[in-house]
Formats: C-alpha cells, structure tokens, sequence
C-alpha cells in the first residue's frame, strides 16, 4: 500500500510540476489590458511599429469587451494583483485611482512628448493634485447623429445646435416603423457607462443632479421625473425594438445599417458611420451639437479613454516606453499614413485640430466644439459637490448608477413606471450614500 | 402486412427524428455558416442558408487580432492537465468508497457533490487574493488546480458509480489467488475499470474547456483559454456577426470534433453508471 | 468483506480527494465568513472595519434578493421540466428505428459541447435580436411584428436558451435508460392489450424513474450556479427581471466592488445550496440506493 501511495503521490506531483514547467515568463512583458474597441484593435495591429523601435519590449494584449475589463483591472488593481503593466481605463477611474495612489505619475514624460498639446479639458480630467496619472488615447463628447436623407423627407432642418423639443418632433416625424425606420436611438442597456452615462448628461441640460450640496440624491426632484420622462415618452414613439437592451455597440450597428433617424452618443462614432466600408449610410450623415433646454448646460458628456501604469508594476521604464508612443503626435501620424486621417483616434490633442489635413475630416469641428462645451468640474445648472458630467467622481457611483441604470432600463422596457423607478432609484441611492457615510 | 406497417411507421418516426435533430443543431449549423458570410450578409434580410459568396476573411481577420492557437493551446492543458489530475486523485477515493464502504461514505459523497452548488462568485475576492499570494494568478499551473477541485466532485462521482458495478466477488477471488492491494489494482480493478474511467476523463475535459468563470478571472494574457478568446469578440463596435460566429465556430469546433468521434465512450459516462 | 488492513486502506486513499476539498472549501470559505462580517469595499479599502450582521442585513433587505430567490428556483424549475419532459419525448422517439441513428444522435448531443458564453452570445445576437435576429426575420415574413425575447421575456428566453444547453444531456441518459428496457414486457403488455398511453406511463416512466433522478441530481448542480448565459444575455435585466442569486452575488461584489456583502450573499447562497443538497440527498436516498 505504501508503494501505491507514493506512486500516485508521485503522480499527482508530476502533473503539477508538469503545469508549472509549461509556465514561463519573460524578463521585459508589458502586459496591456485594452477595450475591444475599433481604436484599440487598431492599436493592436500596429504593434509592430512600436517593437521594432524596441526590440527589448515584448507586449502582450489582453483586449476585452467594456465591462469585463473594467471588472478585471479593478479587481486587479484594488487587490494589487500585479497582472497587467498598462491599464485602460476612463476619465471616471482616473481621479478615484489617482487619489488612492494606485497609479504611477507620469509628470516625467519627455518634452519631446509635447504634454501642453493636450487638450485642457482632457487633460484637467486625468490630473489630481498636479499629477498628470494617465494619457489619453482617444477623447470623446457626445453629439447628435443623424441622417441627411431623412431629416429632408421629414421635411425638416437640423440647427447646428438643437433643443430637446425639436429632436422630439424631428424624431416622430422621422420615424416609419413599417420600414423599420426608427427617429432617435438613444441607449438604454442598463450599466452606468451605458444608459446612465446618456440620462446623466440629458439630465444636466434638464436642469436636474445627481445630489445637492450636502449629498442628498435628488432623484425625487420634478427635473429628473421630467427628465425620465421625456426619455421614455420618446424612445416608445420613436426608439427601435428592444430599446432596453441597447448599448453604444448595439445602437451602432443600427445606425450603420440604417435604422435610426437620429443618434445620441459618443462623437468616436462619427468615423465608424462615415466609413463606407462599415456602414451603409455613410455618405448621408449630419453631425449637430448634443441638444439644450435653454438652462444653459447641454446634454454632452466628456470621456477620455486613457493608458494608465499601476503602480507596483515590474517594468515601469518599458510600460511608460509604450504609453509614450501610443498617445504620442507620432502615432496619429502613423494611423493617418496607413488609414487616412478620418480613422486616426481623435479628441486628445490640439496640434490635430490645427492640422489643415485632419479639418477636412467632416465631423472634425463638431467634436472639439462637443469636447469644448464640456466641463466636468461645472457640469449642472444647480451647484454640485463633486466633478464629472455623465458620471459623479466617487468611488460608490459604479455601484449605485449600475442599480439606477437597472430601474431606467426597467422603466423603458414598461416593466416597471417611470415613478417607481424614479422612487426605487431614490431609496437605493440614499441607502449607499448613508451606508458610505457621505449622509450623517 | 406487419412489416408493411413497420416500413411505413419507419419513415415516419425517421423523417421525425431528422426534423428535431437539425431543429437542434440548427443554432451551431446556422453560426458556422454565418462565418463564412461577409458582414453584410451576415444580417442580410432576407437571410440565405447556403448561397452566398462564400469566405474566408473572417478568420483571416480574427487570426491577426488573436492569437488563436496560444489560448486553444492553453485550453487544451488546463482541461487535459485538470481532468488527469483530477483522475489521480479521485481514482483510490472512488476505490476505497466503493469497496471498502464506511457508514459516512454516502455522506462524504454528497456533501463533495454539494460543493459544487456554491456560487463561484462569492468566493471570487479571496481565492483572488490567494493566487495573488501565491504567484499563480495568470499561470496555467494556477487553473489546473482550480479547474481540478470545482470538478472533483463530479469525478469522484461518477468513478464510484462504476466502481460499485465491479462485483466485489472478482475482488475476494483475486485476493485468495493471493494478490496484493497493488497487483489488485493493477491487474483487476483497472482493466474493468477503464471504460468508466475513460468516459469520465471525456466528460470532464467537456466540462473543463467550457468553464468561463474562473479561467475568465484568473488570466490576462499568458494562460488565458479560448473562453478569454470569445470574451474579446463578445461586443465589439459595428457589425460583427460574421467575426463573431467565427471565432465562436473556432472555439467550439476542438470540443465538438472530439466529443463527436468519442460518442460512444461519452454515452457511457453521461449516463453516469447509474442507469441500468 | 474487509479487514482492517484494506479499511485502513482505505482511509488513506480516500483522504487526497477529502483534504483537498476540505481545503477548496474552508479557506475560501473562512475567508468569505470573515469578510462577511466586515465593511470591505475594494474602492474604498482604507474604510476598513467590523460591522456585525449589517452585511447580512443589507443583502437580505434588497429587493432585489426576494426576486433572485424567485428567479433562481423558476430558472432551475423550468430548465428541469422542459429538459426531462422533452428529454424522455425524445429518447422515446430516438429509441424507435430509423436509418441515420447515428447522425441524428450525433446532432441532438451537439449542443452540449458549446461553451456557455458562446451559445448565449450567438442566441442572443443571432436569433433573439428583435432587430437583425433570425426570429425577427421570421416573424417579419409572417407579417408579424418581431418579439423582443430578452427585454419583454428575459427569465423565459433564459431558461429557453439554457434548456437548449442541458436536452442533449438528458436525453441521452433518458435513452440508454429506455433502450434497457425489457422488450419482453413491453410485448406481453401490449398483447394483454395496453395502449401506447397505459405502455408508457405503467412500464416506461417507472423504469425511468432512477435515470430521471440522475437528470434532475446533476442538472441542479449547474443550474444552480447558472451565470454565464445571464452575464452575456440580459445583465439580470431589465430591472432584476432575469437576476438569479449568482448573478446578485456577482453584482453586489463585482459591479458595486462591495466585497462585505457580496461575502454576505455569498455566505445566503451556500446556506440555500445546502438546503437544496439535503433536499436532494433525501431523493436520492430513496431512488439511488442500488
């Protein structure tokens, strides 16, 4: 019996020793978790460009779809896991992370980086205390999409910057369910990145916020109720089928195969519907400012997506080496010499805006002017305690606006009303503020 | 005249069966045949079964932004290395439950079986912290031990369920022949043991492949499997139906192949030695 | 039978399997125990401390935990009738012969083998999108208008798309079982004049009984932990309409980054396992013990 043992002790060892061997590391990996978006994955074909200027480097790719990402490297980052040497991740994260003293400063990039060419708004996003923690890889507001053909069967004029009530009446009337033509999508899959991002920054232009001064939420307030619903009175008119499960992702395909009259979201889209190789709409796209309500703030939201460095990384020197040279002026110019300057990753960098060859880009000026009506740090009508447009800069929103996000998308799928939702979303809230001890 | 009816009754049952068979398969045919659509045919309205310009672009295109044969690789170790390991563990507890029986040997059982029923979620943050500590976050060593513990159980299950059917007579006579523990093991118990045990190792490299949780959480970019792989195709921007069936045909066709030339093997450990 | 020495034997073989497990489940779960009874959000770790039951509290006072509880035993309920009433349908019809058993077998066990994420994302985009999904366009060319299945009918398609998963499985254990079947019997059944009906529900269902048993035993253990498919498919939406007690746990720990209570929920749901195991157990006493 002895020897038995032994041997299948033995065994057992083997195979373990076996696994292990097959295991193995290299000195020099920068190890890079990305979103599986159009810029990154185009980011991840160029990679040779940037290892044959360093062939010390070794970078490996871990691309994943939005919220499984942002999952991963939070856990990872909170518990100090060490798995990856480049983190995507957004202006939300940034401060919050910045402020724990999770990420590594990168005040010490070359000038030949040229950090002042950063657009102020950007960069002010992705800078606590004087410490610039992260570099955008591409920057975003949101606008109004819309097609040309439509809007003139509709017989109507899109304004450069329209109001609620005209994308309301423009939407009905553009709207042919029939033909599956639907006036406006506009997202409404539960996520705080998702439905909430867009109803948070809608809400702003309402006249509405997330909490008063002293951090009571404001979800009981007639500006959200009038907010919500105005949202779903449109979406039921003129939104397509299965509104609830929309995200940006989804309400993209629409548009690109022709589908939605009108589209609020991020200005990155604005290449993807202008690409004919994509999109089947893509010579007859009209890009106007997010809508207003006359209270002075508009519906856009800010958004960079940013290469951040943890700190406690193994190779800080090769990692800031990478980070350097994908939000470098270089890069644009590598991705407009091998795609064109309308697919190079805009929003981050003022020399691009100046460059005549990048103005001939259609949807060019809209997205500065979009990115500079933005400002997280003054983002509503009524005075706030925290910073942040279409999210609110503490550590708790991700929880509470994921929950809320749940009602809202309940209250579009007409499981729940709009008033439950909105009350549901008032208790939930206030519990985890008086729970995260912001509420005495 | 019997036979007549039979004949009839043949076709019928047959054109049947046929019918619920591809209603079935149909979601796996109808993905393998989106992939090799372009992407605008992918979501073409009316959608065309089989006559479309057949190509191969989708898998050029998901092979230059994957590497696909790094994350199949690694599937192919944690599911083999799992289920092996799995084995040799299980094997003598199984034997000693099913001949040697206790009172608690029943109790044992269920109380491993109900270890499966406990949500991986819950346990997430501390097994996380755990291979933090242990450097095995990210490492194919680290995935074998976890995929072999979350389906030990089922292991140790079904190996019993065989083992109980090997009369305990063939044993005794053996052990008058004079036959050690050892050579009882080797020379008895193996041999009528193995088609059991090979219908386990099947289904558990099934089970293991499949498994997207923790071999999800626990890599990055060195170990992680196919069910990483898919995760990175699982919502991209614009169309993607055609990319996404491609990838998915190329993360199930592995599994599929083998579980279909292994059928018969497998029948047997589905049906978990229980039915008689 | 056994002596000592093979008892002793025994024990020693057995206990690899045991101590492993003893130790997948302790540490783990010590850990989740201690951190159920603390305030630890991973955005916040400075905040650290000891709040008693307040974990417990929060969880079990969320709405959301009454609707998972529900969703989660009609999510294992539903897969279980479909699964074993389809199941024994088809291994009846499956038993008959008909030329090309072999493939038809072949094509019904297929989707067994497909990885959870992917079935759910290729049922999700490519057939239940109310938009660019197949159903959609069958329904179109019927002249209907498309069903949205995920938002108006989550838990339902749910629970379609994860039967899908799990018939393979039961059929087949429910075929070899029938296919054991004494003809004989069925033979003298029938000449003492017993329809097809009084056939099935006297001598076909009895004998399968014990099958049935494993179906519903093994079956649980996975429905129970079902995750994959809501992840991909709804996010336990609209509302907490398609939330099962997995997918709350998962929210509370890895969407609110609130690991005290998701402990706490993790900490409910082992406790509502184990009430399922004993439950089980019991059944299976009875129709298991060979």
């Amino acid at each position: 019996m002895n020897t038995t043992m032994r041997a299948l002790m033995g065994a057992t060892a083997l195979c373990a020793v076996g696994t292990v061997a097959l295991a193995d590391g290299h000195a020099k990996t920068v190890t890079i978790a990305t979103v599986n978006n159009g810029d990154m994955v185009r980011m991840q074909g160029l990679t040779e460009d940037f290892t044959a200027k360093n062939p010390d480097i070794n970078l490996e790719w871990v691309t994943l779809e939005e919220n499984v990402l942002r999952q991963r490297v939070t856990t990872d980052i909170a518990t100090k896991g060490g798995q990856y040497d480049v983190m995507t991740i957004g202006t939300y994260e940034v401060p919050i992370w910045g402020k724990q003293g999770w990420l590594t400063s990168l005040n010490d990039l070359p000038d030949s980086y040229d950090v002042d060419d950063l657009l102020p708004a950007i960069r002010g996003g992705l800078t606590v205390d004087g410490e610039l923690y992260a570099a955008p890889f591409y920057g975003e507001s949101s606008m109004v999409m819309y097609r040309t053909d439509l809007m003139e069967a509709a017989g109507m004029e899109m304004p450069e910057a329209p109001t609620w009530e005209f994308i309301a009446e423009a939407a009905r009337a553009m709207t042919d369910k029939d033909n599956e033509i639907y006036g406006v999508c506009l997202r409404g899959k539960a996520g705080w990145g998702e439905n909430m991002a867009f109803l948070t920054a809608m809400s702003n232009s309402f006249g509405a916020r997330w909490f008063d001064e002293d951090w009571n939420p404001q979800f009981d307030s007639p500006e959200w109720a009038a907010t919500v619903n105005f949202y779903v009175d449109l979406m039921n008119d003129a939104g397509p089928p299965g509104a609830s499960g929309n995200g940006f992702n989804e309400n993209l395909a629409l548009f690109q195969t022709g589908k939605c009259g009108m589209w609020i979201d991020a200005t990155v889209a604005a290449s993807f519907v202008t690409n004919p190789n994509d999109s089947t709409v893509a010579d007859k796209v009209g890009f106007a400012l997010a809508p207003d309500n006359g209270l002075g703030k508009r519906g856009n939201w800010l958004w960079a997506w940013s290469l951040a460095i943890p700190a406690g990384t193994d190779s800080p020197e090769a990692a800031k080496k990478f980070v350097e040279w994908a939000t470098s002026k270089e890069y644009l110019e590598l991705v407009a010499s091998k795609e064109g300057w309308a697919n190079v990753p805009p929003g981050t960098r003022t020399s691009l805006y100046e460059n005549p060859e990048y103005a001939s880009v259609p949807f060019a000026k809209m997205t500065l002017d979009s990115i500079n009506a933005a400002d997280p740090t003054n983002p509503t009508v009524d005075p706030v305690p925290y910073v942040g447009i279409q999210f609110v800069a503490i550590p708790e929103f991700q929880g509470i606006a994921t929950a809320t996000g749940q009602q809202f998308s309940a209250a579009l799928a007409g499981t729940t009303s709009v008033e439950d939702a909105l009350a549901n979303a008032q208790a939930l809230t206030l519990d985890e503020m008086k729970d995260a001890g912001y509420i005495q | 005249m019997a036979r007549a009816i039979t004949t009839r009754r043949k076709i019928i049952v047959t054109a049947a069966a046929w019918t619920v068979g591809l209603l079935i398969f149909f979601p796996i045919l109808w993905t393998i045949l989106t992939s090799f659509k372009t992407e605008a045919e992918a979501i073409a309205d009316p959608p065309s079964l089989f006559f479309f310009d057949w190509t191969f672009e989708n898998y050029g295109v998901v092979q230059e932004r994957s590497n696909y044969f790094l994350h199949f690789w690694n599937s192919v170790v944690i599911s083999v290395g799992s289920t092996l390991l799995g084995l040799a563990i299980a094997i003598p507890a199984a034997w000693s439950m099913a001949f040697v029986p206790a009172k608690q040997t029943k109790n044992i059982l269920m109380w491993m079986l109900s270890t499966k029923m406990l949500p991986p979620v819950g346990v997430l943050i501390p097994i996380y912290l755990i291979f933090r500590d242990t450097g095995l976050l990210d490492t194919r060593s680290g995935l074998v031990i976890v995929l072999t513990l979350i389906n030990l159980p089922i292991i140790v299950w079904m190996l019993y369920t065989y083992f109980k059917e090997i009369p305990g007579e063939i044993l005794e006579a053996a052990r008058m022949d004079g036959a050690n523990l050892r050579s009882e093991i080797l020379y008895v118990l193996t041999p009528m043991a193995v088609p059991g045990i090979a219908s386990t190792l099947l289904l558990n490299i099934i089970l293991a492949w499949n498994e997207a949780f923790w071999t999800l959480n626990l890599t990055a970019a060195k170990a992680a499997p196919l069910t990483a792989f898919i995760a990175s195709y699982s919502s991209p921007e614009g169309l993607f139906y055609a990319k996404l069936s491609a990838a998915s045909t190329m993360a199930i066709a592995p599994i599929l192949i083998m579980g279909w030339f292994s059928q018969k093997q497998l029948v047997r450990g589905l049906t978990f030695g229980a039915v008689k | 039978m056994s002596t000592q020495h093979s008892r002793t034997a025994a024990r020693a073989m057995i206990s690899p399997a045991v101590m492993l497990l003893l130790a997948w489940m302790l540490i783990p779960l010590c850990m989740t125990l201690y951190y159920s009874f603390r305030r630890y959000r991973l955005l916040t770790p400075e905040r650290q401390g000891w709040v008693g039951f307040g974990n417990y509290e929060n969880f079990l006072t969320n709405p959301a935990f009454f609707h998972a509880l529900t969703n989660t035993l009609l999510l294992v309920g539903g897969v279980l009738i479909i699964t074993v009433v389809f199941g024994v349908l088809l291994a009846i019809l499956l038993d008959q012969p008909i030329w090309g058993q072999g493939i038809v077998r072949i094509l019904v066990i297929a989707p067994f083998f497909v990885m959870p994420t992917v079935s759910a994302l290729v049922w999700k985009n490519m057939f239940m999108n109310p938009v660019n999904g197949l159903f959609a366009y069958g329904a179109k060319a019927l002249g209907l208008q498309p069903y949205d299945f995920l938002s108006q009918a989550p838990l339902a398609s749910i629970i379609g798309i994860v039967s899908w998963q799990w018939l393979p499985f039961a059929t087949l254990i429910l075929l070899t079982a029938i296919q054991s079947l004494d003809s004989e019997q069925m033979e003298a059944a029938e000449m003492d004049g017993a329809g097809p009906f009084s056939r099935f529900f006297f001598i076909t269902l009895p004998h399968l009984a014990r099958a049935i048993t494993v179906v519903v035993l093994i079956q649980t253990i996975f429905l129970l932990s079902i995750f994959a498919e809501i992840l991909v498919t709804t996010n336990g939406g609209p509302g907490t309409a398609s939330t099962n007690l997995t997918y709350l746990v998962y929210a509370e720990s890895l969407l609110n980054y609130d690991v005290g209570e998701g402990s706490a929920g993790g900490v409910v749901a082992i406790i509502l396992a184990n009430i399922v195991a004993i439950f089980l157990m019991r059944m299976i006493g009875k129709n298991l013990d060979a």
